[in-house]
This record gives structure tokens, C-alpha cells and sequence, in this order.
């Protein structure tokens, strides 16, 4: 058995994930670009900083009515140190403390930054200030990080913002990026699928005592959960079960020009469908039992675009019962 | 209630897993639990598991998964975005509706193909929270010093739960850590997010766990001493971190409350306790001696993601239907610090 493959995966939202917010939440970070904390006053007088729409005692509606100031200075609850910062992550990029923060006057915490050199410097019951960006943009960042406060010193000041067209608009929604990376173990039948794709090859799987043949197996016969143990080199021909024209742009990097036709091709000697474009006809020629043959890339690679797309053979459509049992 | 009880157990784990797939992982596993039971793959009447779609980045990991379980002609199946102990909550549920005697239920994850650490971040509050980017270990590091601070415990109380886990885990074949560390050695280690080292912290691991349930006489004409479910009962915290009160676990507390704990003696108890503090927070919401918790080393030895709860509801069956104890309590959890628990009350009779 060869080393079993490993893809590089990205998980990334590219221009980040919008959300609105909703009008407790929007009304907190529209405080926070202003350079203000403000919490909720719930029915029994508690203050709740970070506000969120509901007590998350009682389920009692919130109401930005309730909104009231706090801080800004505030106390450590707990904390933790981050010896090394993520970077694309984390704000701060030298080490910092996560720390619960209680605002003066809110009776809980909320999370943030404090931003010392050692966390020699850090403890419990702490007192500790917010130092804003100047960038704000109503969210959680626009605290850069909070550092240490003796009661009694100035407390630093909210830097202005640059003059905006929409300076005074509420905060509606928020902006999250975030990227994370994997490396995926492909398995040993995968990896099996793969490398035959690499040499021009269908490879698929059976169980012992099965006669059903599974092109690009992921390790068992789906039907019974048996162990695909038996290699089966899968012809690169096979039926159209079914198929759709596509009309959306951009949907697909082998198929730069709409419309075209995606389709479920049943491969000759295999017991499942596999995914390929049609083409080498035009859409309005594609039909159920169409026969096709693969076309593959000149240079081979262990990847599914080995096969750039499925063209017509010529030969005569397959009768539908040879594959109703496969739509 | 209608009687219902774990009639058999299967899972493994592995540091990093790169030879196989998920399905490749499970298969074997559904097999032998399946095989172990007494009950035919046919007969089986509901099927659920649990996993993370995130843990791959890819949507929709759980119908893969279904590879490995033979799923034709169509069988009735669920799925839950949790551990597997939840998705053995509704499998539970569909069997005291009587509609089926038994279910097959499963919980899977490679924690090591991303940063799991991190992975885990994408389950918290997206406004306020998760731009920040804490990892699962920056969160629990905050409870542990909340713990400390208010309990009067001190690391060298988190190094001797470590100890403890790993001098039981040396019985354990699915642990991925086991030993004898002396409590100087874990005290002289680098924190990894202080108060907690990396001992405090589970390992990394891949895993899968495969439990099959059966109803009252199914149950026991397929097992001599089947592990009844006597107690089975979830309940969950605000998201809201500063809301709550990360010095004690008051979710653990009321569902072992539900669950019935307290109303007989417990022999053995298997918590779902990622780190070291997890121990004591949950030992003391359960009223269990910490000493009789998580005798296989519990998820400081072996902690698949989305399997180890799952695996604690097992390694307590285990003993039962075995015959070393004879009742039990086993623990999952969900979420940030300890957010939502679950707890479970097995018995033999």
C-alpha cells in the first residue's frame, strides 16, 4: 500500500461572513464605536454587560430602552495568558492575558484583551481600563485591548473618529473573517481512486461475497457497510441516469460558459453514478441513457480533474430499465 | 419509561489518524459493536450519530459517514452537529416513543487534520466573542483560574487529577496517554494557557465510539447483564461566559438531579472532563468522589472529538455489563466551559 494521500484545505469565507446584528446587539456596538460601554438593566436591577435580547435568566425581553453606561474602568474576574498570539487571528501581536472584564456598575463580565508584558503583571481582581482605536467600526475590536488603571488617574481618552458621511448611523450589521486549515487524510481507498485517476484509470471497490462494484469507494459498499477490499478497475464509459442544464455563471472553473449540463453518468461495470460535465454537443442533445466516454487531461493528476468532462460516443442510448435502479 | 439499556460498546482512538478515512475509521467499529450485541445489522430499528462538519470544513460529514453503517434498503436515521452521547439522548427518546426496540448510535471525528483548538472557536457567540478569537484552551484556562481562585485549589490539586487519570489509563487500550508522572514533574512543565500545562489539557485525538441500545426483553435476550438507562437528562447554561458562573457547573447539577443520580450508591463514574479542573467541577456538581471518576483515564487519556462523551456513557456500561460495577453515572458536555451537560444513570440487575 502507497502512503495514503493528504490534501491542503482551506476553509475561508472570502470578504467575510456579514451578519446583522438586530437592534440590542447593534445598539451596544454603535456605544463601542462611540467609545462606550453600555449594559442592560434587567427587571431585577442587574446589569448585563454584554447586553444580549434576552435575561439570560429569566428569557425576559431586553430592550434598548434599558441601556444604561458602565465603566469604563473595570475588574479582572478571571484570566488566562497567551504566550503566543495567533497571528491573522488575535489582535495583539505580542503575548496578552484573555480576561473576563466587569465594568464598573454591570454585575457580569465580558470578554476581552489586557494588554501587559508578562503575566506576572496580571491577577485576579485587577483593576483595568480600555484603550480604543481610533478606527472604530462598531464591534468588539474597537477596544484595542485593555491595560492596567490605579482608580484616581486620568482615564485616557476616546480618540475621535475621522470625520464619516455616516457618522451617527446605527450599527446593523458586522463583518467576520476567519480562515482555517486542514490537511485531510484522503484513506487507503480514496488514495486507491486517486492514484488510477493519475494513470487514466476508473478504480473502484467490492466487498467480499459482492458482486456491486463502487467507483470511487470511500472504503465500503455503501448498501451494507462492508469493507470495499477488492480493487475493480471501472471502465471510463458509461449511461447518462440523469442530468440538468446549468444557467448560473461561474458555478464551475471547467465549465466557463453557460449553459451547460451536469449530469449523473452510471460508468460500465460500476454499481453507483458518478458526477461529470457534459460536452462535445450542445445542451439540447443531452438526453437520459446518452452514452458517453470520459475526456481525460493530457497531464494526469491524482485529482478529480483528471477528467476535464464526459463527451458522446456515438453509440445507441441505453434502454431505461438498465438503469432506473440508478436515479 | 420504557426500560432500555446499552447492550453493547466499541471504540477506538488514534493520536493522529492518517492511513484511513472517517469511514474507513467507523466501519470496523459498527462492525464489531454490531456483531457484539446479538442484534442482525437488519433488525436494527433507528440509527443516530454525531459529528462536526467543521472538524473536516466540509458540510453535510455525516451522510459520508453513512458509508460505513449500510444504509439500503432506506433505514430511519438522525443525525445531531454534537457528541454521540446526544445523539444517544434521541435515540433513547425514539425508543420510548415504542415505535423501534432498538438503535444503533455513533459519534465520530479527526481532531487532527485542523486546530482543534481553534475549530472549537467557531461555536461561540459570533457577535461579541468569536472575532477575538479565544481557543477552546484560552476559555477552560479561564474557568480553571475562576475555579481555583473561588474553591481554594491550587495547581498542584489539577496536577494530582492528572496523575490520577494517567496511572488509570495505563489499563485503558484506547488511551493515547497513560503513565506515572510524579506531581513535581507535571509542576515544573511550561503552562500552555496558565493556569493549565499541558498535561491539564486533552490530547489531540481521532476517534470513534459505536454504542448499540435495545429495549426491554430485546435487551435481554441478546445480553445476560445489559446496562439499563435508569437516568438520562441534559440541560444547558447561558452562552453569555461572563453570565455565568464558571466556579461550579449548576447544568451538570440539575441534570444528574433529574437523571436520578443521588438515589442509590454510584461505584463508578466516567466524566467528560477535557481538562484537569473539569475533574473536580463536575465531581462536585455529580456528589461523586473524585476518586472513583473516569477509572479508564478518561478524555485527559483519550479525548475523540464528538466521541467521548459517548465513550463515558460506554466505559460505565462497560463495567456493568461486565459485572465490576453494578451502578453507575457517566457525564457529556458541549460548548465553551462546560456550557451544556449531560448526564446518564446505568444500572445492572
Amino acid at each position: 500500500m502507497t502512503e495514503p494521500l493528504v490534501a491542503r484545505h482551506s476553509l475561508e469565507y472570502p470578504g467575510g461572513y456579514t451578519r446583522s446584528v438586530g437592534e440590542v446587539v447593534g445598539r451596544y456596538l454603535t456605544g463601542l464605536r462611540d467609545g462606550r460601554i453600555e449594559g442592560a438593566r434587567l427587571a431585577d436591577g442587574r446589569v448585563l454587560v454584554p447586553p444580549t435580547e434576552y435575561d439570560p435568566l429569566t428569557s425576559a425581553a431586553v430592550s434598548v430602552d434599558d441601556f444604561v453606561e458602565v465603566g469604563p474602568a473595570g475588574t479582572v474576574v478571571t484570566w488566562s495568558w497567551v504566550a503566543n498570539p495567533r497571528a491573522e487571528k488575535h489582535a495583539l501581536d505580542r503575548p496578552f492575558a484573555f480576561a473576563l472584564i466587569r465594568p464598573d456598575g454591570a454585575d457580569t463580565s465580558m470578554l476581552h484583551m489586557v494588554d501587559v508584558s508578562t503575566p506576572e503583571e496580571m491577577s485576579t481582581g485587577m483593576r483595568v481600563i480600555p484603550h480604543w482605536r481610533s478606527d472604530r467600526i462598531g464591534g468588539v475590536s474597537d477596544i484595542e485591548a485593555w491595560r492596567p488603571y490605579k482608580d484616581g488617574d486620568p482615564i485616557p481618552e476616546v480618540p475621535p473618529l475621522p470625520f464619516s458621511e455616516n457618522m451617527g448611523d446605527s450599527v446593523t450589521g458586522i463583518v467576520t473573517s476567519g480562515r482555517l486549515d486542514y490537511e485531510i487524510a484522503a484513506g487507503e481507498s480514496t488514495t486507491r481512486f486517486l492514484l488510477g485517476l493519475a494513470e487514466g484509470k476508473i478504480i473502484g471497490g467490492k466487498a467480499v461475497g459482492s458482486d456491486d462494484v463502487y467507483a470511487a469507494s470511500r472504503g465500503t459498499d455503501p448498501t451494507t457497510g462492508a469493507p470495499t477490499s477488492i480493487s475493480v478497475d471501472v471502465s471510463d464509459t458509461g449511461v447518462i441516469t440523469t442530468f440538468c442544464i446549468v444557467n448560473i455563471p461561474g458555478l464551475s472553473d471547467l465549465a466557463p460558459e453557460i449553459p451547460y449540463v451536469s449530469a449523473q453518468v452510471l460508468l460500465d461495470g460500476a454499481n453507483n453514478t458518478f458526477f461529470g460535465l457534459i460536452r462535445g454537443c450542445s445542451v439540447d442533445e443531452v438526453r437520459m441513457g446518452m452514452r458517453v466516454k470520459a475526456k481525460w487531461l493530457e497531464k494526469l493528476t491524482a485529482d478529480h480533474g483528471s477528467i476535464e468532462w464526459w463527451e458522446p460516443t456515438g453509440e445507441p442510448d441505453a434502454e431505461y430499465a438498465d438503469y432506473k435502479d440508478y436515479l | 419509561m420504557r426500560d432500555v439499556a446499552v447492550v453493547s460498546f466499541s471504540y477506538s482512538t488514534v493520536a493522529k489518524e492518517q492511513m484511513r478515512n472517517e469511514v474507513e475509521m467507523l466501519a470496523p467499529v459498527i462492525t464489531e459493536a454490531i456483531d457484539a450485541s446479538g442484534i442482525a445489522r437488519s433488525d436494527i430499528g433507528f440509527t443516530c450519530s454525531g459529528s462536526f462538519d467543521y472538524l473536516q470544513g466540509g458540510p453535510f460529514s455525516f451522510v459520508m459517514g453513512l458509508d460505513a453503517v449500510g444504509a439500503w434498503p432506506p433505514i430511519r436515521e438522525s443525525h445531531v452537529e454534537m457528541d454521540g452521547a446526544w445523539a444517544l439522548y434521541e435515540a433513547w427518546i425514539a425508543l420510548q416513543t415504542g415505535e423501534v426496540d432498538s438503535a444503533l448510535v455513533y459519534g465520530f471525528g479527526k481532531a487532527s487534520q485542523g486546530n482543534v483548538h481553534e475549530i472549537m472557536s467557531l461555536q461561540l457567540d459570533p457577535y461579541y466573542v468569536a472575532p477575538l478569537w479565544p481557543s477552546m484552551v484560552d476559555l477552560a484556562a479561564l474557568q480553571a483560574r475562576a475555579y481555583l481562585d473561588a474553591s481554594g485549589r491550587s495547581e498542584r490539586d489539577l496536577a494530582g487529577v492528572v496523575a490520577q487519570a494517567m496511572r488509570s489509563a495505563r489499563d485503558t487500550p484506547q488511551a493515547i496517554r497513560s503513565g506515572e508522572p510524579s506531581i513535581e514533574d507535571l509542576l515544573a512543565s511550561p503552562y500552555v494557557a496558565s493556569p493549565l500545562r499541558d498535561a491539564d489539557i486533552f490530547p489531540t485525538t481521532d476517534g470513534v465510539a459505536v454504542i448499540v441500545l435495545a429495549a426491554g426483553d430485546l435487551a435481554r435476550s441478546v445480553n445476560k447483564r445489559p446496562a439499563w438507562i435508569r437516568g438520562l437528562d441534559h440541560r444547558i447554561e447561558p452562552h453569555s461566559l461572563g453570565a455565568r458562573d464558571l466556579t461550579r457547573s449548576d447544568s451538570t447539577a440539575l441534570a444528574a438531579k433529574h437523571a436520578g443520580v443521588a438515589s442509590g450508591p454510584i461505584d463508578v463514574a466516567e466524566v467528560h472532563a477535557q481538562f484537569s479542573h473539569e475533574v473536580l467541577i463536575l465531581s462536585e456538581a455529580l456528589g461523586v468522589d473524585p476518586s472513583i471518576v473516569n477509572p479508564s483515564g478518561g478524555p485527559l487519556a483519550a479525548n475523540g472529538i464528538m466521541s467521548a462523551g459517548l465513550v463515558r456513557i460506554g466505559e460505565v456500561a462497560r463495567r456493568i455489563m461486565d459485572g465490576t460495577a453494578n451502578r453507575g453515572v457517566a457525564h457529556a458536555t458541549s460548548g465553551p466551559a462546560l456550557q451544556q451537560n449531560l448526564v446518564c444513570v446505568l444500572e445492572g440487575e
